[in-house]
């Protein structure tokens, strides 16, 4: 295991308020893997990530990492993690080469030794065009490329990666996803943070869903689309939500029926539930419909995301979240 | 060993930003040159005046010196607060270099642009021809000056990362610095001034600061400031970088 943690915490005080940010988080990691942390924004993702990278100290609870103890062995910890943070980590009128010999001095190179891996990795992360340009001149993509080069100057087993692709342009984003997948093929574990539903699913070996500083659900993309079993059938309906809610709960076929708030602009609500069999169920609920003589907004038929899992755990949207 | 190299590291890395930009190294020169064309003519006919003893330009060039390691130091938190919002300082705390080279690196980088500011104006107010530099004073003077910029840049280090923003920073430090300059008696020497002042300066670190500047710039070894100053400031400058690497090291921004 490359991190370990039992009970993970951390309090902040705000305005003489305690705040729970991450109210105890048991997380394992293994090596080699790409694990991801999923939920909406303040959900405490950053905050666990900032502990276990050694930014700030958790008020409570014990971690492993790189099978280092958190609290006692930070020094130990550091050497063996890289970080690259939200905010990135270069800024104007240094050039990407300075930044990464400089990165590897930092971690105790020789400069001959940090030249060196310097002209690898702006070669792998394909900066060998930009290496002696200021760092403000760069597009969003290459400066983010330029953030993950910096947090593997020293080859760490383990990268922390926080929002990896927010604020990127899709092209940039596809990038960005295969040069983790490439740094996982070359054996980097990758812990990272996000509140993409399609990157987690995409991008993630495994993935722990943290909501309100607890974790709700962990496991494989695969294994938790599966908890929520069968299909989703989604119904728009105006002004008669809740009859038409009462109707579909009493199909013995359907599981479960959650009904959204309505729309305020056309006050239509959205039915959402869960089914074994959508091809079958679904002509069975539009009969039903009709003879009660309501008329359907919308009709959506989809194999459960992971939003359907976030949804059935915290029994909202993570998309509404945004 | 390691906070060494760790502390040139850091240094290095903030002088070559400080060299890449060389417009600031000179704006921050414009005020004291200012002062030292527009004001310090007015000083002329106190020549030889109580407080005046060294001369009119002899007693107004060191404390403009200090004035300009007063301010040039308390602003370098500026760009620590860019760097904070950038993730820069985030991503050096995660490596493991020495917390203490974070802080130490940056505020020598802010000594030695303030010596060589320093030098330039000594240089320039001698080629106005209206005083008499004793350059191994200077010399030693510069000591005092080195003392100045280290201990309000370790303060301005700290309070950017308390206050993480430009706009509480600039009336923070205008705050602060201003009346420690003029109860300094930089403007006009402090033995002008009524009692009660005299008393608050009593109080005041860099009013020996300037005072032990004078002697030394006029070449007097043995006065009470002279021994004064480097106590005062060098066990403030201790406790406050201290100080300063402590909030480096648990910076949350």
């Amino acid at each position: 295991m490359l991190i370990e943690t039992k009970g993970l915490k951390k309090t902040f005080k705000s305005r003489g308020k305690q705040v729970e940010a991450v109210r105890g988080v048991d997380l394992a990691v293994k090596e080699g893997e790409v694990f991801g942390l999923l939920g909406p924004n303040g959900a405490g993702k950053t905050t666990t990530m900032r502990m276990l990278s050694t930014l700030i100290e958790p008020t409570e609870g014990h971690a492993v990492v790189c099978g280092h103890d958190l609290a006692k062995e930070s020094a130990k910890v550091r050497r063996d993690i890289g970080y690259v943070g939200q905010a990135g980590g270069t800024w104007g009128e240094v050039t990407a080469r300075e930044e990464l010999v400089m990165q590897g001095r930092l971690y105790g190179m020789s400069k001959k030794a940090a030249q060196a891996r310097a002209v690898e990795v702006l070669e792998s992360f394909q900066l060998g065009e930009y290496a002696d340009r200021n760092v403000k001149t760069y597009s969003g993509g290459q400066k983010r490329r330029l953030d993950i080069a910096l947090g593997i100057m020293h080859q760490p087993k383990l990268l922390f990666l926080d929002e990896p692709t927010t604020g990127l342009d899709p092209q940039s984003r596809a990038h960005m996803w295969d040069e983790v997948r490439g740094l996982r093929e070359r054996g980097t574990a990758i812990f990272l943070t996000t509140h993409y539903l399609d990157e987690a699913d995409a991008l993630c070996d495994r993935l722990a869903i943290i909501d309100h500083g607890e974790i709700v659900a962990e496991g494989t993309p695969l294994a938790l689309k599966k908890e929520v079993a069968g299909d989703v059938v989604a119904v728009g309906v105006a002004d008669r939500a809740a009859e038409a809610q009462e109707l579909f709960a009493a199909k013995d076929f359907v599981r479960e029926v959650e009904a959204g708030e309505p729309d305020p602009a056309t006050g239509v609500a959205v039915l959402r539930m869960y089914v074994e069999d959508g091809a079958a169920a679904l002509p069975e609920l539009l009969r039903g419909l009709d003879a009660a003589a309501i008329t359907p907004a919308s009709i959506e038929l989809h194999r459960p995301s992971l939003d359907d899992v976030f949804l059935k755990q915290t029994g909202r949207s993570l998309r509404e979240e945004k | 060993m390691k906070t060494i190299r760790d502390t040139w590291l850091v240094y290095s890395r903030a002088m070559k930003l400080n060299l890449k930009q060389p417009v600031w190294l000179i704006v921050m020169l414009v005020q004291p040159i200012y002062f030292l064309f527009l004001f310090a003519p007015l000083l002329e006919p106190m020549d030889g005046m109580p407080g005046f003893e060294n001369g009119a330009m002899e007693t107004f060039v060191p404390g403009l010196i200090i004035m300009m390691a007063l301010f040039g130091s308390a602003f370098v938190g500026f760009g620590l607060i860019a760097e904070l919002r950038q993730g820069v300082i985030e991503r050096m705390r995660v490596t493991p270099v020495s917390r203490v080279a974070l802080m130490l690196g940056r505020t020598l980088s802010t000594v030695t642009t303030t010596v060589f500011q320093s030098l330039a104006l000594v240089l320039l107010a001698s080629l106005t021809g209206k005083l008499d530099v004793y350059w191994p004073g200077v010399a030693l003077m510069l000591l005092i000056v080195m003392l100045t910029a280290f201990m309000l840049a370790a303060v301005s280090l700290g309070l950017a990362i308390i206050l993480k923003s430009e706009d509480a920073m600039a009336p923070t430090i205008n705050t602060l610095v201003q009346p420690i300059m003029l109860i300094s008696g930089i403007m006009l020497p402090m033995v002008m001034a009524p009692q009660w002042l005299q008393n608050v300066a009593d109080f005041n670190p860099f009013y020996y600061a300037v005072q032990a500047s004078r002697d030394l710039f006029a070449g007097e070894m043995s006065t009470a400031a002279v021994w004064q100053a480097p106590v005062i400031l060098g066990a403030l400058t201790i406790v406050l970088v201290l100080w300063a690497t402590r909030k480096f090291a648990r910076a949350v921004a």
